[in-house]
């Protein structure tokens, strides 16, 4: 049976990182399944919610559940673990309104982490990916400790041709991003990041790949400020190269 | 010393802390150090995962029923022959031992570590009274001797230091003339100690746990000097967080292989003090006289707040150690006597929100903590929940801050002004670096973006009927 899939961009995938959403609609698509996006969604709200900002995040809460529900598809899918978790845990703020707290129920028990869907949903570890080099999985700390999706991107990486996935040191340890975190404290989240991307000249990869666009923008850009030649990219950009 | 370790504004402490390259490089080698030992002595262990559960279970039972327990112990210590005392807040706790020291003429005071004492700036109170006060855990000493300098975790309190600055510190101010080997430099400076522990009028403790149903008091340490501050001087003072108590030996036993695995990597420490009242008549040593000060100061608040679990601690350090914010700042960039995870959850609603709210800018929100915690505090909600209260109900925030946010929450609750302000991003290079572009900018670049979004790709591909 086709899956239908309400695509959920993410504020980063859409705004910054088009290409994250595009090869994740063209990933599911290839993967057989029916792709709609509501260009109604907008964020998950998280940077209020980590600041505190949690009465203020409410409206957007609703909005995006709204835009994300519409067209009653079975599964609601995005390219990170990090705004999955955020919409999973809507039901904590709308204790007092039962509608919108059934709205939230609903959803969360329809978004799917995209790797985790691919794995767990369509029981797919094989995307027939091809990629020449060595690489290294940077495991966001949103998505792997708080979401729980630890294996499923592993899986996929697994598989993919001509790739040589190593590990590297303080590999779990937080990037240092943390959304407004990296411009609220600057130099300390710089600190953290220059640590990760140290790790990562040393573990001498071609790719670094991750699976949450925040994370991404945050080693690339350090990566890139340093000079080194490491490409960062997302998980489905790394699955959807080399097709056969 | 109080809760409050700095008076420097947080920029400027965490701007000290990363220009300190040398304590960087100590704190990353001994978190890497003690964070696989941990790891080991865990896998020894067998079913983590349960023990956690069990631990957490009895630390969330004894705060449900702290009253119970308190007045068991109570009980139970004052049959024993302890004196009990309650200290509601940091004076009355400071006036009590005052009192006692003033009372028996006592002029020197050994102590072994307690960061309840430092809490309630016992060694400040004394010192002012003049009264000398010697630390004889080897970590404390060494900050003690290299004038007061603040500790860094707390249960390795001198975690910033390598065995090169300890050297110096000693060779500077008390004639080491050695070199940097450990054991070398422990000789010299249990040569030093000693003398104090024989000449002392009263020692002073704190209390890793009380047992509820015996009335003892229990210290775990490493060096055996918390073994001499409870033997050889004729008055001990014991120092006890008001929630620090278990009910019997078998919750005990439960806590303690959480908290030595956790705190050091070890199955048990070299010393374990188990202490039920003053010396009795056929004991050959112990003290004479036994007072035990309970102090709130502040529990009281925390156990009515949302935030009772954080009460749980068992001060084992090891969020501290997990934390990659601290691996870069040390305890020191917390500007707080509890730093690290804990200290955000803990700091805010033990000592007020005024104070300490930017204290809780300080996590990247990786939850790393939560995975680790032997007891299970769910330290990441308690730090979102301590900025919700911060930002929505104390208001405590900048104007700026809430004017950004507030503008942000009306852009992404509306779909319209959503699109047209993702269409605006787009041209983010045309702009000055200004604000926080600027801050991220000096730690990386940019990220590099494309004219077009992913809904206007989305709109072409869907008209081509995918």
């Amino acid at each position: 049976m086709i899956k239908r899939v309400s695509f959920f961009a993410t504020c980063l995938g859409d705004t910054l990182f088009p290409e994250i959403g595009i090869q994740s609609v063209q990933l599911l698509e290839k993967l057989g399944c029916e792709v709609s996006f509501n260009p109604r969604q907008t964020c998950c709200g998280q940077p209020l919610v980590n600041s505190g900002f949690q009465a203020k995040a409410k409206k957007s809460m609703r909005t995006l559940m709204t835009a994300l529900l519409e067209g009653g598809n079975e599964y609601v899918v995005a390219p990170s673990g990090s705004c999955v978790l955020q919409v999973k845990e809507y039901g904590e703020f709308f204790k007092d309104d039962p509608k919108l707290e059934t709205m939230a129920e609903t959803l969360a028990g329809k978004i799917w982490e995209i790797t985790d869907f691919i794995v767990t949903v369509l029981g797919v570890t094989d995307v027939g990916a091809r990629l020449k080099g060595k690489a290294a999985y940077h495991p966001s700390c949103h998505m792997t400790r708080l979401l729980g999706v630890k294996e499923p991107p592993l899986a996929l990486l697994a598989n993919i041709r001509d790739l040589e996935m190593v590990p590297f040191a303080g590999q779990d340890k937080c990037c240092g991003f943390g959304g407004a975190f990296a411009v609220k404290l600057g130099p300390l989240s710089g600190a953290m990041v220059a640590e990760k991307v140290d790790n990562l000249v040393e573990a001498g990869i071609d790719y670094l790949i991750g699976a949450d666009a925040g994370c991404l923008m945050n080693i690339e850009g350090r990566i890139r400020r340093q000079g080194y030649d490491i490409k960062v990219l997302h998980i489905v950009e790394a699955l959807m190269t080399g097709e056969r | 010393m109080s809760i409050k370790t700095s008076d420097l504004p947080l920029n400027e402490r965490l701007r000290k802390e990363l220009d300190d390259k040398f304590m960087r490089t100590s704190i990353a080698r001994a978190q890497d150090l003690l964070n696989q030992k941990r790891s080991d002595a865990f896998a020894e262990l067998g079913n983590y995962e349960q023990w956690r559960e069990n631990a957490a279970a009895v630390r969330s039972h004894v705060l449900e029923n702290l009253d119970y327990y308190l007045n068991q112990f109570v009980d139970k210590a004052t049959q024993n022959g302890a004196r009990v005392l309650f200290a509601r807040n940091a004076q009355e706790a400071t006036d009590h031992a005052l009192a006692i020291l003033q009372k028996i003429k006592a002029v020197k005071a050994v102590k072994s570590k307690s960061m309840v004492t430092e809490e309630v700036g016992l060694n400040e109170a004394l010192e002012n009274a003049g009264i000398e006060v010697i630390e004889t855990d080897l970590g404390e000493y060494i900050l003690q001797t290299d004038d007061h300098d603040k500790p860094s975790h707390i249960v390795v309190p001198a975690l910033h230091k390598n065995r090169d600055r300890i050297r110096e510190v000693f060779a500077k101010k008390k004639g080491y003339t050695g070199n940097n080997v450990p054991e070398n430099i422990t000789r010299f400076v249990r040569k030093q100690i000693r003398q104090e522990f024989l000449t002392a009028d009263v020692g002073i403790t704190g209390c890793n746990f009380a047992v509820a149903e015996t009335g003892t008091i229990t210290l775990v340490t490493n060096e055996g000097n918390g073994r001499f501050v409870t033997t050889t001087p004729k008055t001990q003072v014991v120092f006890m967080g008001m929630e620090r108590i278990v009910p019997t030996f078998a919750e005990l036993d439960i806590i303690f292989s959480m908290l030595v695995r956790s705190a050091v990597g070890a199955k048990l420490t070299s010393y374990l003090s188990l202490m039920t009242g003053p010396k009795g008549e056929k004991d050959k040593d112990g003290p004479e006289e036994l007072y035990i000060i309970i102090v709130d100061n502040g529990r009281s608040q925390v156990l009515e707040s949302g935030f009772r679990d954080v009460l749980r601690c068992i001060r084992c350090g090891t969020c501290m150690l997990e934390c990659p914010a601290y691996r870069h700042i040390s305890g020191h960039g917390y500007g707080t006597l509890y730093p690290g995870p804990l200290g955000l959850a803990l700091v805010p609603i033990l000592a007020g929100y005024e104070e300490y709210k930017d204290v809780i800018k300080i996590c990247s929100l990786c939850s790393a903590c939560n995975d680790i915690c032997p007891v299970k505090i769910p330290l990441y909600q308690s730090i979102l929940e301590h900025r919700r209260i911060i930002a929505e109900e104390k208001l405590l925030l900048g104007s700026v801050e809430t004017f950004i946010m507030g503008l942000y929450s009306q852009i992404i609750g509306s779909s319209s002004l959503y699109n047209l302000g993702a269409k605006l991003v787009r041209f983010n290079d045309l702009l000055p670096k200004l604000g926080p572009l600027k801050v991220w900018y000096k730690e990386r670049e940019l990220p590099e973006i494309s004219r077009e979004r992913f809904r206007d790709w989305y709109r072409k591909h869907e008209s081509k009927g995918k």
